[in-house]
């Protein structure tokens, strides 16, 4: 599986990103620099999290208008699969690639910590190495997290199983306390219509660490690794 | 040309005696420009000249120092051609002022002292200081610090992993925001700030200059009065983005061999770093001032030179390796300009829109700034008992209170809103007695921790002075590492004063006491005097942030209780030292007495063996004792998997035994397998300790009386939530 | 032709920050006021004519300045005379 990994002025975890890749596949991805007006031949894109452009204006929107994501979202709308983690997410909002936006926490602040996530749907090309509605722990670490879509919007996604991973307790409880940035519905990532573009904001690629005991985010590359070799 | 008076000599901070010394050395009034040059490289903060005599004191050297104080930071040797690059900065005043930016500065400002000499770096850590909970400024300072020192942090992609927070009336109207970064390089490829090469170029990189923090230096050395809120514009405003670039452009042109000297510009901006460099090269530099790239109009030479707009730095370059090196700094869209060249004249000259606006031979800047060694007392603490008011109350409720307040409960509120696990080599997350950093792509890691103990210092400077770097090294032990080296940031009120030099000397006594029995040199440093107001000053903080290596990761220990029916060991003898304890003060808030002795031959010996311990994995848990004694911190240990205890004691004094503050102690949980050759190896080595009993699951049980974990938790966990949300 | 754009967060999308400040005001003492918004002003200055200036200035909302989604806008500016 040949990966690239997208680097914006700003990007704090493609390294992150890029040590996960290697380990799942053994091949070290091809880290592109947001100014290249071409992907290289990638069976996979990975737009990873930072603050790319100081999150100034609103977090991946100056990232979203970068020469690069022109060819990207080109080749996303022909079926390129594309990951966006965090302000990855973020961006793949701003460029129209995935509906809905992601706005302030509501407690206002920056929060990092493990949380416990559902996985809702097992049936795509990101998660179909997890059971369905496995629960798994991944770190998050964000100030604008909280997943927004109007009404309509969300009942589509709804509807066409587009919501892939949730925020719940230990127990796999969604509720309102086991939602850490006030995500409608606790939702925590999506697909497209298409099911070839995942935004989550969970961080997978700091989850696939033994030392740590946090390892769940490595049955999503896994999960990428099988289905596009 | 301004016209120098005797009152703007005295609003730079400059002596008669040292104005004196200008005219003589110049034989001539200096100008505007000179004038401003000489107040910032003789601030306190910039030429340490209060405390430049007491410091040379510490020991500095080992096998493993790399490189001591006098660089940007300190470098050590941590194996495998690895070198571990750190250091802890101060930025009091200006967080006081104006508390988001001015604690992102701070961050920002020891991040670029790092990565100056060619480190990535890996990690920050911090350690704050308000005021009592009750004083109205609190709230506001702790909020806007915190989101301050994350807004900086996070945004640069720099996990923050430890640190600590105290709340104290000493610092209700002078803050205290320490930051302390630590990096990490291969030992052949450490960059330093000796210019050399006549004819080099001197090239400015970063953001450009506005007139952000002007005066910034000598601020760092005045006291606050009323009039102190008009210091305001004196702040200056962080861009951790520009920051990231500059780290990213730095890190790749240091991948080429091409970068002969470089230095960050902090305090006294483009002035200590053009005068620093060419005075450790013994060369000269002449500089052009067109040439700086300025966001405002206008700015004059003063302006330009004493400005700390932040994210820039200084480098020598050769003439003909410029264009590689501009190529970089423009692929990431920072400013990048040749401002002057090393000259063999050992003098700074200074040219702006056709004029020559300074002209000082560099000796008399670097060696002409006075060194004082000021008159000192050093006062210490009769030696009194305390009257103990709670003898009849049941210790598990005693503490629920201990547990329950500002300086004891849990700090997940600070540490949840910094992103402590970016770059994902966080092994051992904060919460802890020291964090644990792997060493990218290695199997080796490095632990860090920030701490002090003010209180001991106000009551017994020398005792204070050895305990601070006495529990630095006991926190490093505690996680299976070997403590290397320390940086101290020395936070102190008035020198001028008797009484606060006396506390200086006496802490430093004591520290180079246990650098030198526990060979835990000082690798850097930083002083921040003056902190008082209205005449009123903090208590004696040094602050420590001590760094060691873990061999190998898979044998390290955590302090988090893991198995059921475990035994719970104290190593160390407890006499039940209550005075100056956080019990004394906070209970009873009572502050006589001495703080408890430091014994460095029992600290040496039972902190070698607790490690041997775990390196030998017989043990995985461990906590050093210090604030608030024996039974918070087996308390401390319970609460994250939920395992409890269940104690049986019979003393004589309870309260004493629990909550007393005798030092060189640990707390470990030993498995019932391995319990046995634990106790045989105790024995042999003639160590005291004390079986007192066993680890429980959601329970929490002390002879007659008993609750749960959870309960405790509830308490440990809610304090900060709890505080923020009342209404002022 | 200088303008400033008015964006502000659309009605019914959930304001946080203009919540925190609601309250954080009561707990001040300020009590006859209700509903804070928390919005943004973006000043520029185009190098056109009034009419042009305006055009450009809708394009530079629909491309990066808004979020369609959460936010409305309003482009503010005095008539040239």
């Amino acid at each position: 599986m040949k990966a690239s990994v997208i680097v914006f002025p700003g990007s704090n975890c493609d390294r992150d990103v890029a040590v996960s890749i290697k380990k799942i596949t053994n091949l070290d991805p091809i880290m592109v620099w947001h100014k290249e007006t071409t992907l290289p031949k990638s069976d996979l894109v990975i737009i990873p999290g930072g603050f790319t452009f100081g999150d100034y204006l609103r977090c991946g929107s100056i990232a979203a208008n970068s020469p690069i994501m022109i060819d990207i979202i080109k080749k996303a709308k022909k079926g390129l699969p594309i990951l966006g983690i965090c302000n990855g997410f973020q961006i793949l909002t701003e460029s129209g690639l995935l509906p809905g936006t992601l706005i302030k926490n509501d407690c206002l602040s920056f929060i990092c910590k493990i949380v416990s996530i559902r996985v809702e749907n097992n049936q795509t090309s990101f998660s179909n190495k997890y059971k369905k509605n496995e629960i798994i722990n991944i770190p998050i670490a964000h100030n604008e997290g909280n997943f927004f879509a109007d009404n309509d919007t969300l009942k589509k996604i709804e509807d066409a199983n587009q919501i892939i991973f949730r925020y719940c307790n230990v127990n796999g409880e969604i509720n309102n306390s086991s939602n850490p940035n006030g995500s409608i519905k606790n939702i925590a990532g999506i697909i497209n219509e298409n099911g070839n573009v995942l935004g989550m904001m969970p961080h997978p690629e700091r989850a696939t660490c033994n030392i740590t005991k946090l390892y769940d985010g490595e049955n999503l590359f896994k999960s990428l690794a099988e289905s596009l070799f | 040309m301004t016209k120098i008076t005797k009152e703007l000599v005295k609003e730079h901070g400059i002596s008669k005696e040292e104005y004196d010394f200008i005219l003589k050395s110049l034989n001539r009034e200096p100008t505007i420009t000179e004038l401003g040059i000489f107040s910032a490289m003789w601030s306190e903060h910039c030429s340490y000249k209060s405390s430049k005599y007491w410091l040379k004191q510490l020991p500095t050297n080992s096998d493993y120092v790399i490189q001591g104080p006098g660089e940007n930071a300190g470098v050590i040797d941590i194996g495998d051609n690895y070198a571990a690059v750190f250091k802890m900065e101060s930025h009091n005043h200006p967080s006081y002022i104006e508390p988001y930016q001015g604690a992102a500065t701070g961050v920002g400002g020891i991040l670029r002292d790092i990565f100056t000499m060619g480190a990535r770096p890996v990690a920050l850590l911090n350690s704050i200081r308000f005021g009592e909970i009750s004083h109205e400024k609190t709230k506001h300072l702790l909020t806007g610090v915190v989101s301050g020192i994350g807004g900086y942090g996070n945004c640069m992609g720099i996990p923050t992993v430890g640190g600590e927070v105290e709340f104290n009336s000493s610092y209700n109207d002078n803050i205290l925001v320490n930051a302390m970064c630590v990096g990490v390089a291969k030992k052949d490829k450490i960059f330093y700030s000796k210019a050399s090469g006549v004819g080099n170029s001197v090239v400015y990189v970063g953001s450009k200059t506005g007139r952000d923090g002007i005066h910034g230096a000598t601020m760092a050395s005045a006291e606050f009065d009323d009039n102190s809120e008009d210091k305001r514009p004196t702040v200056q405003v962080g861009d951790p983005f520009s920051e990231k670039l500059l780290l990213e452009a730095c890190m790749e042109l240091m991948k080429m061999d091409i970068i002969i000297a470089i230095q960050d510009m902090g305090a006294a901006g483009l002035t200590s770093s053009a005068v620093e460099m060419a005075g450790k090269g013994n060369l000269g530099i002449e500089l052009n001032l067109d040439n700086v790239p300025c966001r405002e109009d206008k700015m004059t030479a003063y302006e330009i030179m004493l400005s700390e707009s932040q994210e820039r730095m200084l480098m020598i370059l050769e003439p003909d390796k410029e264009e590689i090196a501009k190529d970089i700094f423009e692929k990431w869209e920072l400013d990048f300009s040749v401002i002057g060249r090393l000259t063999d004249t050992k003098r700074l000259i200074i040219n702006h829109k056709k004029e020559k606006k300074a002209d000082i031979i560099l000796d008399i800047l670097e060696k002409g700034a006075p060194s004082y060694q000021r008159p000192y007392k050093t006062k210490v603490y009769k030696d009194e008992i305390l009257k103990d008011k709670f003898t009849r109350e049941k210790p598990l409720s005693i503490l629920k209170k201990m547990i329950g307040s500002p300086n004891l409960c849990s700090r997940k509120w600070v540490w949840e809103q910094y992103d402590h696990m970016v770059m994902t080599d966080t092994m051992l997350l904060p919460g802890g007695d020291a964090a644990i950093i792997r060493v990218h792509e290695t199997n080796k890691g490095l632990s860090m921790t920030a701490d002090s103990t003010p209180r001991y210092c106000a009551s017994d400077p020398f005792e204070g002075g050895k305990q601070v770097v006495a529990e630095a090294w006991r926190n490093l032990i505690s996680v299976g590492s070997q403590p290397i080296a320390i940086t101290d940031c020395m936070n102190f009120g008035n020198p001028e004063k008797k009484e606060i030099m006396g506390q200086f000397a006496g802490v430093i006594e004591g520290m180079k006491e246990a650098c030198n029995f526990l060979n835990f040199p000082v690798v850097s440093g930083n002083v921040s005097l003056y902190n008082e107001t209205n005449g009123k000053g903090i208590n004696p903080t040094p602050v420590i942030g001590g760094v060691g290596v873990v061999k190998n990761l898979s044998v390290f220990a955590d302090q988090f209780f893991k198995r059921d029916d475990d035994h719970i060991l104290i190593i160390g003898e407890t006499d039940g030292h209550l005075t100056q304890s956080i019990y004394a003060h906070e209970l009873l808030e009572c502050d006589i007495g001495l703080p408890p002795r430091v014994d460095l031959n029992k600290e040496l010996k039972n902190g070698l063996f607790v490690k041997e311990l775990i390196c030998k994995s017989l043990i995985d848990t461990v906590h050093d004792i210090s604030d608030g004694g024996l039974l918070v911190a087996i308390s401390e240990m319970s609460m994250k998997y939920n395992y409890g205890f269940d104690i049986k004691l019979k003393k004589r004094d309870l309260n004493s035994y629990l909550f007393g503050e005798d030092q060189a102690r640990y707390v470990i949980s030993v498995e019932e397998k391995n319990l046995k050759k634990v106790r045989y190896k105790l024995e042999e080595k003639g160590i005291y300790f004390e079986n007192i009993g066993k680890t429980v699951k959601d329970f929490i049980i002390l002879n007659d009386e008993q609750m749960t974990v959870k309960e405790l938790k509830n308490i440990y966990e809610n304090w900060f939530n709890n505080y923020l949300s009342e209404a002022s | 032709m200088k303008l400033n754009i008015k964006i502000m967060p659309k009605n019914g999308v959930l304001d946080p920050q203009g919540k925190a400040i609601e309250n954080s005001l009561s707990q001040l003492g300020f009590e006859n006021f209700s509903k804070i918004r928390l919005g943004k002003i973006i000043e520029v200055e185009i190098n056109e004519g009034e009419e042009k200036a305006i055009i450009v200035a809708e394009e530079m909302c629909k491309k990066l300045l808004v979020n369609l989604i959460i936010e409305d806008y309003e482009i503010i500016y005095d008539r040239e005379k």
